[in-house]
């Protein structure tokens, strides 16, 4: 069941036809998302011809601190990703850093503990291992961080007299905040609650469709997937939970206020 | 007036201090003094933006803030300020809602048919959703839900703003019975007769100084 095959660079190029229809319609209709597609394709695309090369380079030196160097800035880079995609942020290091903080807290967390108590590549660092599993988990944990971050700061900012009509009536900050962390926590935690409910029915993972396109026997790439996909939910549980308490800490005060002035003033 | 009568006989000016504000200040204003009796009622007056809603709000200790604010000669930064306030009651102008129904904003639904029918409201009206509420319903069930919590000093902004004049009595009614169980009363209005009807002591928010209200014919209103 080894039957690799090959893509050329036209098959690749043949692909985005429909990102152009995409494209064309935006214009039609004047959605103004054209631009911002077109970009972000070429953006997609030469990242991944890089990160080959890189890769490449990386598997063949096979060292600690590269790898570790490489897991750190791919860290930095999601955390980025984070900041960017939030509408209203906390001001100064603090938009920036709780979301990266907790997504690199518990994707690194769920890493290590699942390379070197399961998949126990020798060394388990090793970082045709290592890499691809914490660039999973630290994708799917940034798009959790990232929709609970702009959920709570948002909805502090939209929601002010519901949370201070809860402060002026005695409740802590805690308390106060209640309604609202649940909800940034519900958003969270939905795209990978939505994943894990269509897997295998509606859609087939691309980890485990890309063993089965090399040859890996189905039932095989299944149970990799399954783990990966406990480990997915596992780090993005935490990274979610954890930036929205560290947020709601930060937009309160320990007076029990509400301090929307934690926000950054545009 | 009648209610000329119940406020002399409400206060006295040898009534130590229920509440008691020294040196409050904001970015925005002060510092302030102020003190209220058990059983006072304090009407503020002011222009819009003369920092009437930003000094209840100090009070409250809402917003960042400096100065020495007691109650019964207790600091309230020797407790938690969720206990302050409950004790120290903020009614903003506008009240915050965040669940569908009615009765989820009360803490306890079971002793307030008396405070709803005192508000003309309903008894079943913990049962209504709160997108169908008038503006008026909304106020007048903010101040059910925090006087259901018993709070011994009441900072009410605009309380009766939205309120036609049968109501707004109502309201009226109400807090005079509060001021008779002894809380104290900081009441923003831009009433004048309000102010008269309520006041014990009528102040003026101006240039971020509290001054005593003059009559002065503008202020007196004649009745006609």
């Amino acid at each position: 069941m080894s039957t690799y095959i090959s893509l050329s660079y036209f098959d690749v190029a043949l692909a985005s036809v429909f990102i152009i229809i995409n494209g064309l319609i935006s214009i039609a209709f004047k959605l103004g998302l054209a631009q911002k597609l077109f970009f972000v394709s070429l953006r997609m695309a030469a990242q991944l011809f890089l990160v080959g090369l890189l890769l490449n380079w990386i598997f063949t030196l096979s060292s600690p601190w590269l790898t570790a160097g490489v897991a750190l800035a791919m860290g930095l880079f999601a955390g980025r990703e984070i900041w960017a995609r939030q509408d209203k942020r906390l001001a100064g290091v603090w938009g920036y850093g709780i979301g990266t903080g907790a997504m690199m807290f518990s994707g690194m967390l769920v890493a290590v503990v699942a390379l070197s108590a399961m998949i126990e590549p020798q060394p388990w660092w090793s970082p045709r291992y290592a890499l691809p599993l914490f660039g999973m988990i630290l994708g799917n944990t940034m798009t959790g961080v990232s929709l609970a971050l702009d959920n709570i700061t948002t909805m502090a900012d939209r929601e002010r007299t519901a949370i201070e009509a809860r402060l002026m009536l005695g409740m802590t900050r805690w308390q106060a905040m209640l309604p609202f962390v649940r909800r940034s926590l519900r958003a969270g935690f939905m795209p990978i609650i939505n994943a894990m409910a269509a897997m295998g029915i509606v859609a087939l993972p691309g980890m485990m469709t890309g063993q089965i396109l090399s040859g890996v026997a189905p039932q095989e790439a299944v149970k990799y997937q399954i783990l990966i996909m406990l480990l997915i939910g596992g780090a993005t549980g935490l990274g979610v939970i954890g930036a929205t308490l560290a947020s709601t800490y930060r937009l309160t005060d320990d007076r029990h206020r509400l301090r929307l002035d934690m926000l950054e003033q545009k | 007036m009648a209610g000329d009568k119940s406020k002399q006989n409400r206060t006295s000016q040898s009534q130590p201090a229920l509440l008691k504000i020294n040196n409050l200040k904001t970015p925005l204003f002060g510092p302030l003094n102020l003190s209220v009796a058990a059983g006072e009622c304090v009407a503020i007056r002011g222009k819009s933006g003369a920092g009437k809603s930003i000094f209840l709000r100090a009070i409250a200790d809402l917003d960042p803030n400096e100065g020495e604010v007691t109650l019964n000669g207790k600091n309230r930064n020797t407790m938690p300020a969720n206990e302050w306030r409950r004790k120290v009651m903020l009614l903003p102008a506008e009240s915050g809602w965040w669940a569908d129904r009615v009765g989820e904003h009360f803490e306890n639904t079971d002793n307030i048919d008396d405070l709803l029918e005192a508000l003309s409201l309903p008894a079943d009206i913990v049962t209504w959703l709160v997108r169908r509420l008038s503006t008026g319903e909304r106020q007048r069930l903010g101040i059910a839900r925090a006087l259901a919590l018993k709070p011994k000093i009441l900072l009410m902004d605009e309380p009766t703003a939205a309120l036609d004049p049968q109501v707004t009595n109502n309201v009226e009614t109400l807090m005079r019975q509060q001021l008779a169980n002894g809380v104290g009363i900081v009441l923003i209005t831009h009433d004048p007769d309000q102010g008269r009807r309520l006041g014990d002591r009528r102040l003026l928010l101006e240039d971020g100084a509290l001054v005593v209200e003059r009559n002065t014919p503008d202020s007196e209103g004649q009745q006609p």
